[in-house]
């Protein structure tokens, strides 16, 4: 259990907020291009680190906003928070 | 087997104190090569080279454990075994493991506790009773046993359970497979663990692998902390941690790994003589040989391999319990834990190639693959003895996620575990 600084309502506890996996995926640019290997990557395949990952999440149960959060997965520490748009460097840790 | 366990070998020992019992394995040291390594001591890798020495003959074989054996998910689960899934590929692969369950113990010659009490998976809803109607039917045309019970019917049979049609939740019926049951989560990896060790395979505790050789995209051993392990095929059998694994073999997984606790109650009288699980308020109880309250309920919804989640989920799982049974709301909890859990996206394992030559993986039984620790372990010999999958588990190809072809069980099979 942790909580979570909302970059748009500041930190609340992480039970209002929903987890919206992992960040920075990109869905293939040209789709009738993309073979079904590449399909399947992008739509199945997770980096699912032990360490930091860039994921994202919701506020749901406040103002609605997704945003990227770069977290630990064995501590569950923090380590920087974006909103949508803001690149990974403004935002210190990158993944 | 030396060692064998019997009456008599209780009644010899009785006479010195149960002071001279031998070791049930040896400690193994790691040779500088095998025909098979297996990473994961856990009950899968396990029972996996018990099946390739019994069923295939291959005996040069090492189960390499990073911690103690047995120390993961094998002995964090709520130890629920059914097989009463929807469709025919899970059905088949689940009815597999449960005819194996029933003569473990005789096999093993070693009590895994295996007490087929019955499982009801409860229908709180219309829909829910027609998912119930359509999965028993499923179930029946693959041999499977199983029967829709109406809400008289488990009052009767559990009388504690609040059947009140003025529940929040009201129990309209429910799905009751009579040979499902719960087993000694310890005792399946000890008995397997002593059954492979007897039959000459390895096993080598604290051994974390953390590198995976390859030459030219085929396989050739494992970089361990105990030293350098040459192997002609190799098993990832590491349940939440099969991503850092495929990650050291150069490929990804369509997994992601999760917290998923667990907890159990002061010990009391029996009061439950078969597992209650129930979809919609979300909780699964049974009542242990000690006479705990076992129960258990859903993942964290982040990834996550602390093995710890979210006290909410606690909360909530309790509540869910509460619902079902208001008597056991002035229980005590004792201990609450946390295992990970390898999510894939159709709530299905993946059993069989990877992209590298010689190397194979079995994961992805994510919150319920504790009731197919003999199957799993059975295909997954063939697997790796003959270099493909057996009819079995052919479906449950990694290449599945290319050719769309998806086991989607998610739902379909009653609450996940
Ligand atoms: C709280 C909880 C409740 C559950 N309830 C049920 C249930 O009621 N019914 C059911 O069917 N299933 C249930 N499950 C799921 C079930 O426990 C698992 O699917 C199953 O036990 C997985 O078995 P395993 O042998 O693959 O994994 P594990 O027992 O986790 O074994 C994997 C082993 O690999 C080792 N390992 C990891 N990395 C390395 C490395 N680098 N080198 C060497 N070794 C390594 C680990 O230390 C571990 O011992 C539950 C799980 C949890 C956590
Ligand atoms: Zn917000």
């Amino acid at each position: 259990m942790f909580q979570i600084d909302c970059p748009w309502c500041g930190p609340r506890d992480q039970q209002e907020f929903s987890y919206a996996g992992e960040g920075g995926i990109q869905r293939p640019q040209d789709p009738s291009a993309t073979t079904d290997a590449e399909w399947a990557d992008y739509l199945f395949m997770r980096r699912n680190p032990r360490g930091m990952h860039h994921e994202q999440w919701r506020h749901v149960h406040g103002c609605g906003q997704f945003f990227q959060v770069t977290r630990h997965t064995v501590t569950y520490r923090i380590e920087s928070i974006r909103r949508m748009g803001e690149s990974a460097a403004a935002g210190g840790e990158s993944s | 087997m030396n060692n064998r366990y019997s009456i008599f070998s209780l009644a010899r020992n009785a006479l010195s104190h149960h002071e001279k019992w031998g070791r049930a394995w040896r400690s193994a040291e790691p040779q500088p090569e095998y025909d098979v390594v297996i990473i994961g001591a856990g009950g899968h890798g396990l029972a996996t080279a018990y099946y390739l020495a019994r069923e295939h003959g291959i005996t040069n074989v090492a189960v390499v454990e990073k911690g103690w054996l047995g120390g993961g998910n094998t002995a964090r689960n709520t130890t629920i075994v059914r097989s009463n899934y929807l469709y025919d590929e899970s059905a088949h692969l689940f009815e597999k493991s449960l005819k194996l369950w029933e003569g473990l113990s005789q096999e093993l010659n070693y009590n895994v506790m295996f007490s087929q009490r019955g499982v009801y998976n409860l229908g709180h809803t219309l829909q829910e009773m027609r998912d119930i109607h359509r999965r028993v039917n499923a179930n029946r045309l693959n041999g499977i046993d199983g029967e829709v019970v109406n809400a008289e019917q488990i009052k009767r049979a559990v009388p504690y359970l609040n059947t009140s049609p003025n529940a929040r939740y009201p129990i309209l019926g429910s799905s009751f497979q009579p040979r499902a049951g719960t087993a000694r989560h310890d005792g399946v990896a000890w008995g397997f663990a002593r059954a492979a060790d007897a039959r000459g395979v390895d096993i080598i505790e604290n051994c974390e692998v953390t590198n995976i050789l390859r030459d030219g995209g085929r396989v050739t051993g494992v970089e361990t902390t105990r030293g350098t392990i040459k192997a002609k095929k190799v098993g990832i059998v590491v349940a939440g941690h099969s991503g850092v694994l495929a990650d050291m073999a150069g490929f990804r997984l369509p997994i992601e790994s999760h917290p998923l606790q667990a907890l159990v109650s002061e010990p009391v009288k029996p009061i439950l003589d078969t597992v209650i699980m129930s979809n919609a308020v979300h909780g699964y109880i049974s009542q242990s040989d000690k006479g705990e309250l076992v129960i258990g309920a859903g993942i964290d919804s982040y990834t996550g391999y602390g093995q710890r989640g979210s006290f909410n989920i606690i909360e909530d799982t309790l509540a869910a319990i509460k619902e079902l049974f208001p008597v056991f709301s002035r229980m005590r909890m004792l201990r609450h834990w946390g295992g990970i859990v390898d999510i894939t996206p159709d709530a299905t394992p993946i059993i069989g190639k990877t992209p590298v030559e010689n190397l194979f993986i079995n994961c992805g039984w994510g919150t319920g693959g504790f009731k197919a620790t003999p199957g799993s372990g059975w295909v997954f010999a063939h697997t790796l003895a003959t270099g493909e999958p057996h009819p079995i588990n052919a479906a449950f190809s990694l290449d599945r996620y290319t050719t769309g072809y998806l086991v989607d069980e998610h739902g379909a099979a009653g609450v996940a575990h």
